[in-house]
C-alpha cells in the first residue's frame, strides 16, 4: 500500500496551530480576545477586507467589520447577498443556552460535536464554537429574526439528530433563511452607511498575493465580462462548500470551488477534502434529467419513523398494506437508545445497507430501488394532523410538490445525498490559512466538524465564524499593518490578472463537441461511485484514472458557447467544472491515503465484524493538509501532505457508540 | 410530453428582443421547469446555438433567485417557485410563452435574466434593526407574545423573488415592502426606528420607478410564499401613524 499510494503524492513537514493561547480550554476564547492587537477607531477606516461570499459566514463578517468601522467590500455572484446557499437551511442553530434546563452546557455541546465529529475536529476551535453559540441567539433575536417561540412568549427548542438535549433553536423549516436574512440586512445597513461597498453578480477567479500575503482578487463582473483588480490588507473566503463536485447534491447550483481552489493553487493548504457529509434524509432521484437533491430537515427524525420491509417482496406494495411486523424499523433494532435520531453518517450508510439487500422503495433507478421510508404515521395518530403540519408543514408540502405524493397519508421516501463538506482550507485558530493575510470562514474552513457534522451545527459555525471569531482575529492581523500600498498595476497583479483572461480564453477557444455539463454530471458519477458514502483503495485508485483522463478531454473537447464580454452561463460553469476536476482527484487522494473509516467516510476495508465504521487513531489521528504541487505544465502534480497532530486534552478520545 | 415554448430572447439591455418558438419533445412531467429548460439548453450548446441565459440557485424555491413569466404569470400558474413548477402542471402539446420579469424598476439583463438590484435598495434604506454585533441582551430578556412571532414570521417568509412586482399591472413593489414593515413591526425590537423606516423604505421605493399600490391583489395571488394582501394595509397604517409622529 505504501509504494501504491508514494505514487499519488509525498509527505512534508508537519503542522500545527500555534495561536491557541496555552491555557485551560475554558480561558483560551478570552485570552485569545486579550492578546489580539488593537486597532484604534479613527484608524480603521484605513484598513480595508475583502469578503468572498455572503452567506452566514461572510454576510455576518461583513456586517460585523463594517460596524467596526473598517472598509469592506462584500463579493458575491448571485444577483443579492440575500440569495447565498445559506438560506436553503432548513432545519435549526445549536446553542448551549440550556433553556430547557436538561443538562446542557458549552461543555456538552462541545463534547457532543468532537465525538458527532468522530474525533476528527480540532478541539480548540469546537470548544470556542460552543462557547459563543449562546450569544449567537441573543444576536440574532435582536435583530429580529422570528425564531419559534412559546405562548409565554419565550424561545421554543427542539432537539436533533445525533444528541439527546433539546438545544436547536429553529424558525419553522426555514431558520437558515431567517439567519442569513438577518445577517443580510445588517450588512445592507453598512452598505448604507458606507462602511461595505457591495459587488452582486461578481465571482472571485484569482486571489492576488504580495510579498508572501494575501493582498486581493481578481474577480469578474458577470454581467458585462470585466476583469476587475480589487486589493485590500486581508481577504476572508467564505465561499461555502465543495459539495457539487458531485453534480447530484443539495447545494445550490452556483456553489462551486472556484475561490478556495484558486487560494490552493496558491499556496493555501485544502485540509481533509475526502470528508464529505452525506444526509440521510434526501428526496430520492427520480431520473437522469435531475439537476440537484432536495433535502428534507433532518428534525423530521424527531417524529418520523425510519423502516423498510423486511422482505424484499414487498417493496413494490403500498406501504400501508404492509403489516407492522413486515416493517423493519432498522435503526431502532439497531440502536436501541438513539433510534431514529441516530447520528447522519450512521443513518445514511443503514440505508444504504438495507437498499443494498434489495428492500430499498420506490421506484426503480437502474436495478435498485433507492429510497426508506419516513413514516410520520404514528406521531399523527399520537399528535394529531394539526401539530405535525404546525412543526414541519412547509417541509410537506415540498415533498408533496416534488414528488407528487401526500407525506400526511402516504409515508415520505428518503435516501441519503451529499450535503455539506467538513473538508475546506486549513486554517489555525484566528481562522487564517497557511497564506497570511487569507482568513476562511464557515463551510469554506475544514476546522469545527471533523468528519462528520453534528445536525444544525452549520449555522452555528457561519454566524460564529462571521460575528464573534474574524473581527477579533482580523483585527490582530490588521493592527500589525499598515500593510504597504498594493500598486494594482504593478507587474505582478497584471501578470495575475492575464492569466484569468487566458483561462477564460482558452475555455471559449476550445469548441470541442461535449457541454459542460455532461463533463460535470460524469465527474460526480465518478466521485459518487468510488468517493461517496462508501470507498475502498480499488476503487478511489480507478477513480483518480478515470478523472485524469476525464480532465484531458475537458480541456480537449469542451464546447463553451458566447464570448467573455457578456453575460455568460456556460462560461461561468466552464471554470467551476474545471477546478473540480482538480478538486475531485484530489478528494480521492485523501480518501486512499486515510484508510480508516470515521464519520461519513466509511472505508470498507475498515469495519467492525458487525459491519460499523473502524477509527483507527494509532494512524490517522490527524489533520491532513494538501500543499499544491504543479507540474511542469501548471496542471496538478503530486500533492504535499502536512499532517496536523490532534490533541485531545479537554476531552477523551473514544470510540463511538451510538447502540 | 411535447410541448412548444416561445422564448424571450434579447441579447442585452440596448438590443430588441423577440419571442423564438422551440420544440421540446420527451418532456417528462417530474421535471422542474427549469429542468426542462436545462435540457433545451444541452440541446442548443450541442446544436451550436446560445444556451438561454435565465437565473436559478438553490432550486428549493426558498433563495428567491429564479423568476419567470410563464404563459403571462409570475412563475406559472402556480402559487410556487419557478424551480418548483414541475411539468406535471402542463398539458401535452400546450404551447407556452416564457418572458422576463416586466418591470422598469427590474431592467432585462439578458434573455430572461433582470436586474433587482432595488429590492437591495430599499432594504438598505431602512428594512432592518440597528443593532451592533455583540451588543445584544439574553434573547430571553424580550419575551414576544407567540401570535405577534408567528405574524412576524409570516412576513419574513418573503423571499425576495419579484413576482409580486411582475404580477401586478402597476409594477408596484408593495407586498415585498409591507412584508419588511410587518416582520419588523410586529417585533418589540422594531419599535423603535418603526416610523422612520417605513418613510425611507417608501421613498426609496418610488424613487426606485415601483408603481402605486391600488389594491388590485395580484401581487398576493402571486406571491409563492402566500404573504397576504393585509400587509400593505399594515404598510399604509404605518405610514399614516408616522406622518402624525416626530420621527
Amino acid at each position: 500500500m505504501t509504494d501504491t499510494l508514494s505514487e499519488f503524492f509525498t509527505e512534508g513537514e508537519p503542522i500545527a496551530d500555534t495561536k491557541a493561547p496555552k491555557v485551560p480550554i475554558d480561558k483560551m476564547w478570552t485570552q485569545r480576545q486579550f492578546d489580539a492587537g488593537l486597532v484604534q477607531p479613527t484608524n480603521r477606516s484605513k484598513s480595508s477586507v475583502i469578503v468572498v461570499g455572503t452567506g452566514l459566514a461572510g454576510g455576518a463578517a461583513a456586517a460585523t467589520l463594517g460596524e467596526a468601522g473598517y472598509h469592506v467590500k462584500s463579493f458575491c455572484y448571485q444577483d443579492s447577498p440575500r440569495r447565498a446557499h445559506s438560506i436553503a437551511a432548513q432545519g435549526g442553530i445549536n446553542a448551549a443556552k440550556n433553556y430547557k434546563e436538561d443538562g446542557d452546557s458549552t461543555y456538552r455541546l462541545f463534547y457532543d460535536t468532537e465525538k458527532g465529529g468522530d474525533y476528527r475536529s480540532r478541539e480548540t476551535n469546537t470548544y470556542r464554537l460552543a462557547e459563543v453559540s449562546a450569544n449567537i441567539i441573543d444576536q440574532c433575536v435582536a435583530q429580529g429574526v422570528p425564531f419559534a417561540r412559546e405562548y409565554g412568549g419565550l424561545l421554543d427548542n427542539r432537539s436533533f439528530g445525533g444528541v439527546q438535549v433539546s438545544r436547536t433553536f429553529y424558525a419553522r423549516g426555514q431558520t437558515g433563511q431567517q439567519l442569513l436574512i438577518g445577517a443580510y440586512q445588517a450588512l445592507e445597513r453598512q452598505i448604507a452607511a458606507g462602511t461595505v461597498d457591495e459587488y452582486t453578480r461578481h465571482e472571485m477567479l484569482e486571489l492576488i498575493i504580495e510579498d508572501g500575503r494575501a493582498r486581493g482578487i481578481v474577480a469578474r463582473d458577470l454581467v458585462t465580462g470585466e476583469l476587475e483588480t480589487h486589493v485590500a490588507d486581508a481577504v476572508v473566503l467564505a465561499s461555502g462548500g465543495y459539495g457539487n463536485v458531485f453534480y447530484l447534491s443539495t447545494n445550490a447550483m452556483g456553489s462551486n470551488v472556484t475561490a478556495s481552489w484558486r487560494a490552493h493553487r496558491k499556496g493555501a493548504y485544502m485540509a481533509n477534502p475526502c470528508y464529505t457529509q452525506i444526509h440521510p434524509t434526501c428526496i430520492p432521484v427520480a431520473g437522469d434529467y435531475q439537476s440537484k437533491l432536495t433535502l428534507m430537515s433532518e428534525s423530521l427524525r424527531n417524529d418520523g419513523r425510519i423502516w423498510v420491509p423486511k422482505r424484499a417482496e414487498h417493496c413494490d406494495k403500498d406501504p400501508r398494506e404492509i403489516a407492522e411486523e413486515d416493517r423493519d424499523y432498522y435503526l431502532e433494532r439497531k440502536y436501541p437508545s438513539f433510534g431514529n435520531l441516530v447520528p447522519r453518517d450512521i443513518a445514511s450508510r443503514q440505508a444504504k445497507v438495507v437498499c443494498d439487500e434489495g428492500r430499498g422503495v420506490g421506484p426503480k433507478v437502474g436495478d435498485f430501488r433507492r429510497g426508506v421510508y419516513l413514516d410520520f404515521a404514528s406521531a399523527i395518530e399520537r399528535l394529531g394532523e394539526d401539530a405535525i403540519r404546525n412543526k414541519y408543514g412547509n417541509l410537506f408540502d415540498m415533498y408533496m410538490r416534488i414528488t407528487g405524493e401526500d407525506p400526511y397519508k402516504v409515508p415520505m421516501r428518503i435516501y441519503p445525498a451529499v450535503h455539506y463538506v467538513m473538508g475546506g482550507l486549513w486554517v489555525d485558530y484566528d481562522l487564517q490559512s497557511s497564506i497570511p493575510g487569507l482568513f476562511v470562514a464557515g463551510e469554506a474552513n475544514f476546522s469545527d466538524h471533523g468528519a462528520n457534522r453534528l445536525g444544525a451545527s452549520a449555522l452555528m459555525q457561519g454566524l460564529a465564524d462571521g460575528y464573534f471569531v474574524l473581527p477579533n482575529t482580523i483585527r490582530d492581523y490588521l493592527s500589525k499593518g499598515p500593510y504597504p500600498q498594493v500598486d494594482e498595476n504593478s507587474p505582478a497583479v497584471a501578470e495575475v490578472k492575464a492569466a484569468v483572461a487566458d483561462r477564460t480564453e482558452k475555455l471559449l477557444s476550445i469548441n470541442g463537441e461535449r457541454t459542460v455539463d455532461s463533463f460535470h454530471k460524469e465527474l460526480g458519477h465518478i466521485m459518487w461511485e468510488y468517493c461517496g458514502m462508501e470507498r475502498n483503495e480499488e476503487g478511489l485508485l480507478k477513480a483518480i484514472d478515470l478523472i485524469r483522463s476525464l480532465r484531458e478531454e475537458f480541456w480537449r473537447n469542451v464546447n463553451v458557447p458566447g464570448s467573455a464580454d457578456t453575460l455568460n452561463q456556460s462560461l461561468e460553469k466552464a471554470g467551476r467544472v474545471a477546478d473540480f476536476l482538480e478538486l475531485g482527484e484530489l478528494m480521492c487522494i485523501d480518501a486512499l491515503h486515510r484508510s480508516e473509516s470515521c464519520g461519513c467516510h466509511f472505508r470498507s476495508e475498515s469495519q467492525t465484524e458487525d459491519g460499523e465504521a473502524l477509527r483507527d487513531d494509532e494512524d490517522f489521528a490527524y489533520v491532513a493538509a494538501w500543499e499544491f504541487q504543479p507540474d511542469e505544465a501548471g496542471l496538478p502534480g503530486k500533492p504535499v501532505l502536512h499532517k496536523e497532530d490532534l490533541t485531545f486534552e479537554a476531552i477523551e478520545l473514544k470510540q463511538r457508540s451510538y447502540k | 410530453m411535447n410541448l412548444t415554448l416561445k422564448v424571450w430572447r434579447q441579447e442585452g439591455p440596448a438590443t430588441k428582443g423577440d419571442l423564438v418558438t422551440y420544440e421540446m419533445t420527451d418532456v417528462s412531467p417530474d421535471m422542474s421547469f427549469l429542468e426542462m429548460l436545462d435540457v433545451l439548453n444541452e440541446r442548443l450548446v450541442t446544436e451550436g446555438e446560445d444556451p438561454i441565459a435565465f437565473d436559478s440557485d438553490c432550486r428549493e424555491g426558498i433563495c428567491g433567485m429564479c423568476g419567470l413569466m410563464i404563459s403571462g404569470e409570475a412563475h406559472g400558474p402556480e402559487r410556487t417557485t419557478t424551480c418548483q413548477l414541475h411539468m406535471r402542471t402542463f398539458t401535452d402539446g400546450e404551447v407556452i410563452t416564457v418572458e422576463p420579469w416586466r418591470a422598469s424598476a427590474f431592467p432585462i439583463i439578458k434573455d430572461l435574466v433582470v436586474d433587482r438590484g432595488s429590492f437591495d435598495r430599499i432594504i438598505e434604506s431602512g428594512g432592518y434593526i440597528s443593532v451592533n454585533t455583540g451588543a445584544a441582551p439574553d434573547a430571553h430578556a424580550t419575551p414576544v407574545p407567540k401570535q405577534n412571532a408567528d405574524r412576524a414570521f409570516m412576513a419574513a417568509e418573503c423571499i425576495g423573488c419579484g413576482a409580486c412586482v411582475a404580477a401586478c399591472p402597476n409594477a408596484s413593489g408593495m407586498l415585498f415592502l409591507g412584508a419588511k414593515i410587518t416582520h419588523l413591526g410586529e417585533l418589540p425590537q422594531g419599535q423603535a426606528e418603526r416610523s422612520a423606516r417605513v418613510v425611507s423604505m417608501v421613498d426609496q421605493h418610488d424613487e426606485e420607478g415601483f408603481g402605486g399600490c391600488t389594491n388590485i391583489g395580484e401581487c398576493s395571488h402571486a406571491c409563492p410564499k402566500g404573504i397576504p394582501l393585509d400587509v400593505i394595509s399594515q404598510l399604509n397604517a404605518d405610514l399614516r401613524n408616522a406622518a402624525g409622529s416626530n420621527r
